[in-house]
């Protein structure tokens, strides 16, 4: 555990790093709905922290418009308290990740990974529950009732006259490819020190 | 014997009479010849179809903007489908847009309610439509101005001072500085003045105005009038290239005539068209010169000469038009069946040489030998010439009911396509522009009958769309109006950039508000103001109420910003019907003089729940 890492895996660490820069600049998911009216469809995209409409913010507007119909809540920043936390605590995983590279033992990777997998389920977790909360609480004056529902957390889906698709976008991608790179840095890393150590285990 | 002798003698010759007018006979055609639908081969039916077949979903290659004649409107087509896809209105109320119910396009409307469109000028930049701007006049003496990038009329000149009857406008120069207006119906000017019709020939005045148009806003103001004879002028148009610089304006009645005009003006072999050099008319209004008339400055070309002439043209001219490069004016004398080509050059030098044959009113007339090129035989009936990109030249004939093509420089007439029928102006692809595209024309016929299904004695107007790509003009395609289309122009739609929404941020109405939340009811005495939010699918305020005997304002925001999402406001039992595009803020304002409760309501269906988009204007009695 307190074995140090070898430059493979600190260079991996780095690299896990500046995956995590995306998620500042671009959107972590996208909505996008096609219905008969809508061919060139309305888009929604989720940053860590804000959301923002296609057609210059027009389709966040266009999206609460139609859903005020069926009762839901509008979609707006300030229910979304990831958009608080999420830029923060990336922040920190980054801070962490270089701490790593510069300290760098499997120990500290080890955490590093723990760390990931918890904060991108979490994130993960988080982000379905806001789909299923917003699909539920609907109210009860709606104009139009509907059965309770869940958007589409990854993949398409029909929802009356709407095609829902709801895929990852470039950010979770690069969070993805940190979260390789950290795994790769681990096993590397978990190989070298287990070599050593079988190596000062033995006799001599 | 002498009897029986007869009876056969006279059977010979009724059987001889009746065989030979069986022989001779046959009878009177029922139609004349050619007038049976030409059979159009399989072929090229399919070619005519596939050319003017614009599948679902595909866009036309170019916009038609036709004049709505005393219809007061715009008409809007995708050429080559003919399809019909708006009405701008301008002149005229339209309950369809909402427009003339609201505050700022009734007082635009002023005190009329019709107005009669003739002659669309779509902006120029160097001879070339720019697709900044349509213009259009009205005989009323006015010009419109309709900006293309939302359709909408946003300006209204006029009516002006002195002109009478303005028909031959709006015609713009090559960049827009000017549009023209000029008295068809002379008058005794300053308008209210009397003087009995008896004195048509020396107290009534023909005019002519430049109307400055501002090259950033397109805003349109006075520029200067010139006072002319008291000849109906009719049409006209803006030099270019060479002959940039003047306008030319054809007049029938130079007979100075009153009356039974069919006749009265119709005496003298040559009317005129007037080549007003608008350079020099623009610097005498500069300097000051001219005499007030009716509140303006109006130049008088007897006390200031040397920037009108006048150039003699076939009996009773109609169109005057000028060539892609400027070189030629063509003028066509309706009742003299030629086409005449002023060349603009020896027109110059005419002037330079006062080489003239007479005056009228002070005003050099330039002798016709020295200044026309050639009189082009196109066939009876000559009214508007438009061109092509290879130097071919296309008359309309009302008379021939055709369309004749010709060449520029060698007047040799190659080709007539018929017209159904009676064909006024024609509209060819950019065909008054500096570099025509060829391509299609559209023939703007008077009449239609009998080339569609009954609908009346009303009948539409017919607008037949040509092909005219290749040697010989085809008819392609039959399109029918609404009435009464004179003059059309052509542009392709890539030159126009129109918005779908107005965007929020432009709207600076001062009553604009963006939020359910800002809807209200304020009250200063007993003016009220209403600012309401129309969104899918609510009107806020959901009711409201006033006292008899209050000015109640409706500031009517809708905050959509969605193509399409138009909203209306229709008050029942009021004349008021108010249509508000997405990101739009209109007002309209109601003098509440009984009481009762008045059901308002969206007129322009907007969502599932638009019949629920309704509320209640709740009146107190006094």
């Amino acid at each position: 555990m307190k074995s140090p890492i070898g430059l493979g895996p600190r260079g991996l660490l780095l690299l896990a790093a500046l995956l995590l820069v995306p998620a500042y600049v671009s959107p972590l998911w996208r909505l996008t709905m096609f219905a008969p009216q809508y061919q060139e469809g309305l888009r929604l995209d989720i940053y860590s922290y804000k959301l923002v409409g296609g057609h210059h913010g027009q389709d966040t507007r266009e999206i609460n418009l139609l859903n005020h119909y069926i009762g839901m809540r509008d979609l707006v920043a300030e229910d979304f308290t990831e958009f608080k936390w999420l830029p923060f605590v990336v922040g920190v995983l980054g801070l962490l990740f270089l701490r790593a590279v510069v300290l760098g033992t499997v120990g500290h990777v080890l955490d590093m990974a723990v760390l990931y997998v918890y904060f991108s389920l979490f994130s993960l977790w988080s982000f379905a529950y806001k789909l299923w909360s917003y699909g539920h609480d609907l109210a009860p004056t709606a104009a139009v009732k509907i059965p309770p529902f869940m958007p589409p957390l990854i993949g398409g889906k029909q929802l009356a006259n709407f095609e829902v698709y709801s895929y990852p976008a470039l950010a979770s991608y690069a969070l993805g490819g940190a979260a390789l790179a950290l795994v790769l840095a681990l096993f590397l890393s978990w190989r070298v020190a287990r070599r050593e150590a079988a190596a000062a285990g033995a006799p001599g | 014997m002498d009897r029986q002798m007869r009876f056969p003698k006279r059977g010979v010759a009724i059987v001889a009479l009746l065989g030979g007018t069986l022989l001779l006979g046959r009878c009177a055609p029922s139609a004349p010849k050619g007038s049976r639908k030409a059979p159009a081969a399989a072929s090229d039916l399919q070619v005519a179809a596939v050319k003017t077949y614009v599948p679902p979903g595909d866009l036309d290659e170019y916009y038609m903007f036709s004049s709505g004649g005393h219809s007061g409107q715009v008409y809007v087509y995708g050429v080559p489908s003919m399809r019909h896809l708006s009405t701008i209105p301008v002149f005229t109320p339209y309950p369809g847009t909402g427009y003339g119910f609201d505050d700022e396009s009734k007082k635009m409307l002023g005190r009329f309610t019709w107005g009669d469109a003739h002659h669309p000028a779509l902006s120029e930049t160097s001879g070339d439509y720019d697709g900044r701007w349509l213009f259009i006049n009205e005989m009323n003496g006015r010009v419109a101005r309709i900006d293309l990038r939302d359709f909408k009329t946003k300006e209204i000149f006029g009516p002006a001072p002195n002109i009478s009857g303005n028909h031959g406008s709006s015609f713009v120069t090559p960049n827009t500085e000017y549009a023209i207006m000029s008295s068809r119906f002379p008058i005794p000017i300053p308008k209210g003045t009397y003087a009995p019709v008896e004195k048509f020939a020396t107290d009534y005045k023909g005019v002519a105005a430049g109307i400055k148009i501002d090259a950033k806003t397109g805003a349109m103001s006075l520029g200067w009038e010139v006072l002319l004879p008291p000849f109906d002028w009719d049409l006209g148009d803006a030099g270019k290239g060479p002959s940039d610089g003047w306008f030319f304006l054809s007049a029938y009645n130079s007979e100075r005539a009153t009356g039974k005009l069919e006749v009265t003006a119709s005496q003298r072999d040559r009317d005129y068209i007037v080549a007003i050099d608008w350079r020099a008319a623009e610097k005498n209004a500069r300097d000051g010169k001219g005499d007030v008339v009716g509140g303006v400055k109006v130049l008088d070309p007897k006390k200031l000469p040397g920037f009108v002439f006048l150039m003699p043209c076939g009996k009773s001219p109609h169109g005057v038009d000028v060539t892609p490069d400027g070189k030629w004016i063509i003028g066509s004398g309706k009742l003299a069946g030629i086409t005449t080509a002023f060349n603009f050059e020896k027109i110059q030098t005419a002037i330079r040489n006062k080489d003239f044959s007479g005056e009228e009113d002070g005003i050099p007339v330039l002798k016709y030998e020295s200044i026309k090129d050639a009189e082009v035989q196109v066939g009876l009936g000559p009214l508007h010439t438009q061109f092509g990109p290879d130097g071919f030249a296309y008359t309309s004939l009302f008379v021939d009911s055709a369309i004749a093509k010709w060449k520029l420089g060698t007047w040799e007439v190659v080709d007539k396509v018929p017209m159904s029928y009676s064909i006024g102006h024609l509209a060819a692809a950019e065909g008054d522009t500096v570099s025509p595209d060829g391509k299609y024309l559209v023939g703007l016929n008077k009449l239609s009958h009998g080339r569609h299904l009954p609908v009346g004695p009303s009948q539409p107007e017919s607008s037949q769309l040509v092909d005219i790509s290749e040697e010989k003009m085809k008819l392609l395609y039959d399109a029918f109006t609404e009435p009464e289309p004179h003059y059309a122009q052509i542009i392709k739609a890539d030159k126009i950039h129109a918005i779908e929404v107005y965007p929020k941020e432009e709207n600076k109405h001062p009553l604009a508000i963006w939020d359910v939340k800002d809807a209200g009811v304020t009250r200063q005495g007993d003016r009220v103001t209403v600012k309401a939010v129309l969104v899918r699918s609510t009107i806020t305020p959901t009711s409201v109420e006033v006292k008899e005997g209050d000015t109640v304002t409706f500031a009517l925001t809708n905050i959509e910003q969605t193509t399409d999402e138009l909203h209306g406001f229709g008050l029942l039992d009021w004349n008021t019907n108010i249509v508000v595009d997405p990101g739009e803020t209109k007002t309209v304002t109601l003098k509440i003089d009984r009481p009762g409760v008045f059901p308002y309501y969206c007129t322009n269906f907007c969502s599932a729940l638009h019949q629920e988009m309704q509320g209640y204007l709740v009146v107190k009695p006094r």
